[in-house]
């Protein structure tokens, strides 16, 4: 078969994996070498669906000894199956990025034969790429639950980023959908890795040349939509991964209907939560950048998003003994809640008042956007002259906006999704 | 009231300011060669590159290293009159010092840190938008940019490729990225055409298309999110968006908002005629 088909197989059986960030690396470059990495990466395209393509991001083999349901490579769906040898894959990654299509490669793979084995063939392209090819440039690769631990080490130590998905945000969800893999199974690993890297941190302080092992950290992703559990649940579980397993990421891939299992949402007119996927990556980056914690977006009486609106602005209307924030005198973490203001904004804020008081008018020459966050802000003690309002016309006001972001076609998403649209 | 006519250089521009500092008159207007007369009286300058070095450190030494690179940045911009608000920082350094860089809702202030923001957004953009190809071993590219990233672009790819000997067209302000194995130039070239692709290059270029094509997942087909993310005017240089052909065909007429400048690098580096590493 040639290396084009390969290619189209190979590349279309991935494309569900939601990851394909280059970030947490900083590398310049070597003589002698070839590639760079940078801390906040780099997209070189994006393609029809408006995601990032940042890396080559293609399967070993999609030949694969399991049969879990929600998955296209599962043993029992009839496809056209093909692998790669370690050498096709290798000059296929390096030739694209000469022509900086990529900015690495991001390997995953069915499981052919057994986990070991293909570890064992993940590990070969790494090393051809790494010590033949001289290859400096970022590489993610997945490690494969069931491995032995030391193969799982070997391949950490050749790529920057390790990732493990979880694939369903519950155990009985996993024993429903995924009978051959186990909660135990996809945690091991995870935790192998954070335990790896925490120690090649350590040992890289004392020697400069001790290796390095996952320098980017790990990441992982799960399946919203194929199973029933509340949006608070997955949220929590995301802030309990960042937590305990020190992960970089947690991506989030809307169910898309890929088979009939009886236990799966029919394929005929399934359309993926998109909407509330989106709902869950602005509540993770609340988690990750904004100080806030899964309790304080969700809680026991709120256990899914208000679909009509973004959760910072669900929050800030839930808390209204927090407003108005004096932008004057609040610190850093106090304005970042404010919807509407950003880490930029705060950032700018912080250092432009020291100047001078900011007025409303030096906000707008700031770059900060009024829209939401005139509601919820005074400058000098003073509120925006002329605004008049109530909770229910923000409420209304806010979710205009939402509506007017989201267009047409994220608004009609909001029919499918099961929380209470106002 | 003074109107400068210069080279466009960073160093001539330099000189301008020490002209109107020294001379305590208010610069009215920044010309280049090619913009038309005016009625006014023009003061033509020579890029004095000894008296543009001495006012250049003395950015650093008497105001901040990072308002030295500020300004030096801030002249790569598109900013329209970006001359007159450089000048207005750097008199107002002078003065009050360093506190000018962190007053970001100084109208002026504001104006360039814009202007800077949408630069640094562009120069991103590129680093991954670039598209090269391999035409008989070296590595050839073009883009149009609206800021004058170039210079910006060298070092990444310079450090990025330092075993590839490598070609950057900057259609715009008509200057070429020329590195070979690590050495780095930036070059002002009035004509630039990509020459025709071997069949390997042909063969990858098809292998990327098809790649681009077979990853977008249908039932999320997005093209507002895809505009958002990677604007239009990015594409008509992208292999993944053109056919062979339309990577090779002749130049189309440069659009409208392309400024050419003369020649001219001009980070402190390029000042004075050194080669990057």
């Amino acid at each position: 078969m040639e290396v084009m088909d390969k290619l189209t197989i190979l590349a279309d059986a991935a494309k569900y994996d939601a990851a394909c960030t280059s970030s947490g690396v900083v590398r310049g470059g070597k003589p002698g070498a070839i590639g760079t990495a940078t801390n906040s990466g780099c997209c070189h395209t994006f393609s029809a669906d408006g995601r990032c393509v940042s890396l080559l991001k293609v399967l070993y083999t999609n030949y694969c000894c399991y049969d879990c349901a929600y998955c296209v490579n599962r043993r029992s769906n009839d496809v056209p199956r093909t692998a790669f040898t370690p050498r096709e894959l290798a000059e296929l990654t390096i030739q694209f990025y000469r022509r900086n299509y990529i900015e690495g490669l991001f390997l995953s793979s069915a499981v052919l034969k057994s986990p070991d084995y293909t570890t064992e063939r993940m590990i070969e392209v790494l090393r051809l790429l790494r010590t033949e090819y001289h290859f400096n440039g970022y590489i993610h690769a997945k490690a494969i639950p069931g491995a032995d631990p030391g193969l799982t080490y070997a391949l950490g130590l050749l790529a920057d980023r390790l990732s493990v998905n979880i694939e369903l945000p519950s155990e009985s969800s996993l024993q429903l959908l995924a009978p051959d893999k186990t909660k135990t199974a996809i945690f091991k690993p995870m935790a192998q890795i954070r335990d790896g890297a925490a120690q090649s941190k350590a040992e890289l302080k004392l020697y400069r040349h001790a290796p390095r092992f996952a320098p980017a950290g790990q990441s992982t992703q799960m399946i919203v939509g194929a199973t029933p559990e509340s949006d608070r649940h997955i949220l929590t579980l995301t802030e309990g991964l960042y937590r305990k397993y020190r992960l970089k990421r947690v991506f989030y891939s809307a169910y898309m209907p890929v088979s009939n299992h009886k236990s799966l949402p029919a394929p005929a007119g399934f359309k993926p939560p998109l909407l509330r996927e989106h709902r869950l990556y602005q509540a993770d980056w609340l988690l990750r950048f904004y100080g806030f914690t899964a309790q304080e977006i969700l809680d026991e009486d709120h256990p899914n998003f208000d679909a009509a609106l973004d959760p910072k602005s669900d929050w800030a209307l839930r808390h209204p003994e927090f407003f108005p924030v004096e932008v004057n005198r609040a610190d850093y973490e106090a304005i970042l809640r404010v919807p509407g203001i950003g880490m930029r904004g705060a950032q700018r804020i912080i250092t432009a008042r020291r100047c001078g008081p900011l007025s409303f008018e030096g906000l707008k020459r700031l770059g900060i956007v009024m829209k939401r966050a005139q509601y919820f802000i005074t400058c000098s003690g003073r509120m925006l002259p002329g605004l008049r309002f109530s909770s229910d016309s923000v409420y209304r006001r806010l979710t205009g906006l939402e509506q007017v972001a989201l267009g047409e076609e994220g608004w009609r998403q909001l029919s499918l999704f099961d929380g209470n649209v106002g | 009231m003074n109107v400068y006519r210069y080279d466009g250089t960073f160093a001539g521009f330099l000189t301008c300011v020490w002209d109107a500092l020294e001379s305590r008159a208010e610069p009215t207007a920044f010309l280049l060669p090619a913009d038309s007369p005016t009625l006014w009286e023009e003061r033509a300058m020579e890029a004095d590159r000894a008296r543009a070095r001495r006012l250049y450190t003395a950015l650093a030494r008497r105001v901040s290293p990072a308002f030295q690179v500020l300004i030096a940045r801030g002249f790569l911009t598109c900013l329209p009159e970006k001359e007159l608000a450089l000048f207005t920082l750097i008199r107002r350094g002078f003065q009050e010092g360093d506190r000018v860089r962190l007053d970001l809702s100084d109208p002026v202030m504001a104006r360039v840190n814009l202007a800077l923001t949408k630069m640094w957004t562009e120069w991103d953009h590129l680093k991954g938008f670039i598209r090269f190809s391999d035409l008989d071993g070296v590595l050839v590219g073009e883009i149009e940019p609206k800021n004058r990233v170039l210079p910006l672009l060298a070092s990444h790819f310079a450090a990025r490729y330092p075993c590839e000997r490598l070609v950057l067209y900057d259609r715009t302000h008509r200057e070429a990225f020329v590195s070979d194995r690590g050495q780095w130039k930036l070059l002002p070239a009035e004509d630039f055409r990509m020459g025709p692709a071997g069949t390997q290059e042909r063969a990858f270029r098809a292998m990327w298309r098809k790649y681009y094509k077979t990853i977008a997942i249908e039932g999320r087909l997005n093209p507002k999110c895809q505009s958002t993310h990677l604007p239009k005017r990015y594409r008509h240089v992208m292999t993944e968006f053109l056919t062979d052909e339309q990577l090779e065909q002749e130049l189309p007429e440069q659009s409208a908002q392309a400024r050419p400048l003369e020649g001219a690098p001009s980070s402190l580096k390029q000042l004075d005629g050194d080669v990057g590493r």
